[in-house]
């Protein structure tokens, strides 16, 4: 018998390479060549050294008592105490403290309608209306003089509810704005488009600032005699104006990226340029421009901190005031400010995920 | 009349949509010329009532008051006009500082994104979304806590090499002007000249053979080579002014003021957060086939980045990114808050000193509008330039 005929198994082939599993990512992605391991161990190091230090200051080692003496300890961390003792008159700022359960009322009613109109089963003819019913109910409860109310004058209010307020009604006033200008800036009548254009560039040239400067100390100049306008209407005006220029140019962009055919077709279909734009162009142009419509809201979100500057207390005005105003915990007004920003970032950075799945919703449509 | 071509309408009728056209325009005209005269006359009228002067005659008058920090020396007894020149100069100053800062760092982040190595990316990532989702006002307003209060008194300023940081502010040590400078000066003006020519040499040398030349590490060494070359014919000057600790603060030496750094870092860390993600949404958007084509030419990751990816996605970067410049520089404003004397908080004492609200927010808005269309008008121009040469 030769070797020939007998059965020579080949040796096995090695085990294919695991490329799943929690082990094989970490091979993947964190210690794939020499400089991915040399980087994953210089920051590495660089997060085990200040994460647990950060950690002890902002939790371990910090005092969350409304005591300040605590915090005068030596090795102690953030003094939240500062939180603890004020956070009523950082929320609803110089409100009357009895009352504070109307600015609750009312910011947790628009707050909700915020939510509910990001949701697609309440996009019904209704939420318009429901808009108007809940602004009036916010002035309602937040003016009083009604009711057995007692009336709080807009200077008192502050903090959240302020910056929720400015934020949504300068949002609503300033769609329809944004909306005329962004179709005026695509006219073909040269007076509106060149209107239209210095009003956008105008204000898209100068800080928002400036425009509330102007607002606080020029706008009384504008009234005639004898008619005196709030202080609270005076900044809405100047932010809804602000803001009307930047969401022009977002509907711009909409208005621009509808195909010149549509517009065509709708010609030919004997439609007027009001049916034109209403029934083929906006439902096109609107569905895009949702995302950079909410990226708008954010900013005029975190723009509201600026009201703070012509003296009117939003949160961030609220906690400056609530905290300066206490000799014991003005040395803690870091953790004031942390606080805030911690308040700040969970809105944000919710409505920056809302936009995101708004962006790829829309996107879908077109990835058929 | 020609037969093939339709009647012109154009009688004066509502059914022809010329005139309704005009109609709309004249209406809409006169509506805001009406606005604008109300308006007018109500401010004149309130003016006069109030005794409240106007015209811009104020300039020329002594300011009164001081600027804590100023490129060249100011006094009180100058004029407004002087005082609002420094506030424009201090606006410039943190708005240009702070855009080559925020494109470095932001330029960094958005690549990181796209690292091999997880935590890099998770780093990135955490950062952007902290910091682009926090006011920049309150960031201002807490770097500046943290430089004022949590920072050592400047007796006890933390020193590294001849760098002193403190409540005071950062101190650093500053060459003495010697002729020296001059010379080197002399000498980085030359090196653009030898690197224009070198560049058109290489171009030149790189159509004729195909053989590519360094575009970067050669300039840099001429550009080395010669400011060294005018720095030893100047007298080779090595003298530098050192911060010393004195009795109450930090003397002598270059000074950074904390209202200054709180400006720059608060700008710098938020802007950089949306340029990170310009620059990210930019190389996200060149086809994936481009980069597997370019290592199919043998084209290695850096000349991969540098030839094929960076120019594309370049174009789609700039136009973004011009708005985070003219962000970054419209924020500046906020540097009222902290009292940093940039042009709006000169505008704002010189407001509430003569009480010209109109005059001195017009200022504001004009430095403001010039500077943004001036840098729109530069990064067009820069944008055509990177665009896609279409035939």
């Amino acid at each position: 018998m030769s070797n020939s005929t007998t059965f020579q198994p080949i040796a096995p082939r090695p085990a294919p390479v695991n490329t799943e599993g929690p082990v094989a990512w970490i091979k993947a992605n964190l210690l794939a060549d020499w400089k991915t391991t040399l980087s994953t161990f210089i920051v590495g190091g660089i997060l085990l050294w200040y994460v647990p230090q950060i950690l002890n200051w902002a939790l371990f080692k910090a005092h969350w008592a409304a005591d300040f003496n605590l915090c005068k300890i030596e090795g102690s961390g953030a003094c939240w105490g500062v939180v603890t003792e004020k956070y009523r008159a950082i929320i609803f700022g110089r409100y009357p403290f009895d009352e504070q359960w109307r600015p609750l009322v009312a910011t947790v009613l628009l707050t909700g309608l915020l939510v509910a109109s990001c949701m697609r089963m309440f996009w019904r003819a209704w939420l318009p209306v429901l808009w108007l019913v809940v602004l009036a109910l916010f002035f309602v409860l937040m003016y009083g003089n009604v009711a057995g109310l007692s009336q709080v004058d807009t200077d008192r209010w502050g903090g959240l509810p302020l910056t929720i307020l400015l934020a949504s009604l300068s949002l609503v006033a300033s769609f329809p704005i944004a909306l005329l200008v962004a179709l005026g800036r695509r006219s073909n009548l040269p007076a509106i488009k060149t209107f239209c254009t210095i009003y956008v560039e105008l204000i898209r040239g100068v800080p928002l600032i400036s425009v509330l400067f102007m607002a606080s100390f020029m706008f009384p100049l504008f009234m005639p005699q004898g008619v005196q306008i709030d202080v609270l209407l005076r900044v809405l005006v100047g932010i809804t104006l602000f803001a009307a220029a930047y969401s022009a140019e977002v509907i711009r962009g909409g208005l621009q990226a509808v195909p010149k055919g549509q517009v065509e077709a709708a010609a030919t279909l004997g439609l007027s340029y009001w049916q034109t734009q209403r029934k083929i162009v906006l439902p096109q142009a609107l569905a895009m421009v949702v995302p950079g419509i909410m990226n708008n809201f954010i900013s005029t979100f975190k723009d509201t901190s600026l009201v703070a500057i012509v003296s009117l207390y939003e949160l961030m005005g609220a906690m400056k005031m609530a905290v300066n105003s206490d000799a014991d915990w003005r040395p803690y007004i870091m953790e004031g400010y942390f606080f805030i920003a911690l308040i700040y970032f969970v809105f944000c950075f919710a409505m920056s995920r809302y936009s995101h799945w708004v962006e790829k919703q829309v996107n879908k449509s077109k990835l058929r | 009349m020609n037969p093939g071509s339709p009647p012109k309408k154009n009688n004066w009728s509502w059914r022809s949509q010329a005139f309704r056209g005009v109609v709309y325009q004249i209406v809409a005209i006169a509506a805001i010329t009406g606005v604008v005269w109300f308006l007018a006359h109500n401010t004149l009228v309130n003016m006069r009532i109030r005794g409240i002067q106007s015209g811009f005659d104020f300039l020329a008058q002594s300011a009164g008051f001081d600027i804590g920090e100023s490129l060249y020396p100011f006094d009180s007894e100058e004029s407004y006009w002087h005082a609002f020149l420094i506030g424009i100069t201090n606006t410039l100053r943190v708005a240009v500082i702070g855009i080559i800062l925020a494109t470095i760092l932001g330029t960094l982040l958005g690549v990181g994104r796209f690292s091999r190595n997880a935590l890099v990316r998770g780093l990135c990532l955490t950062y952007v979304e902290l910091f682009r989702n926090i006011p920049v006002l309150l960031q201002l307003l807490l770097w500046y806590v943290v430089l004022t209060e949590v920072l050592p008194a400047s007796s006890e300023a933390w020193q590294i090499g001849h760098f002193f940081l403190s409540k005071g502010g950062l101190n650093y040590p500053i060459p003495v002007w010697a002729t020296g400078q001059l010379w080197a000066a002399f000498g980085i003006v030359g090196s653009f000249v030898l690197i224009w020519i070198y560049r058109r040499w290489a171009r030149l040398q790189f159509e004729a053979t195909g053989q590519p030349r360094s575009g970067f590490w050669v300039p840099l060494l001429i550009l080395i080579a010669c400011s060294l070359i005018g720095w030893a014919l100047g007298g080779a000057p090595t003298e530098l002014n050192y911060p010393v600790r004195g009795e109450f603060s930090i003397e002598n030496g270059g000074a950074l003021t904390p209202e200054f750094l709180a400006v720059l870092l608060g700008l710098t860390l938020y802007t950089a957060s949306f340029i990170a993600e310009v620059v990210r949404g930019g190389i996200a958007s060149v086809a994936r086939g481009q980069g597997e084509a370019a290592s199919a030419l043998g084209l290695n990751r850096n000349q991969e980045m540098r030839l094929v990816m960076l120019p594309q996605a370049l174009r789609v970067i700039i136009p973004p990114l011009t708005n985070q410049y003219l962000n970054l520089t419209k924020n500046s404003s906020l540097a009222v808050a902290i009292g940093y004397p940039d042009v709006v908080s000169i505008a704002n004492t010189a407001l509430n000193q003569t009480g010209r609200a109109v005059e001195c927010i017009s200022i504001v808005m004009l430095v403001y509008l010039v500077t943004s269309l001036g840098t729109s008008l530069l990064m067009n121009w820069y944008n055509s330039r990177a665009a896609i040469k279409e035939r």
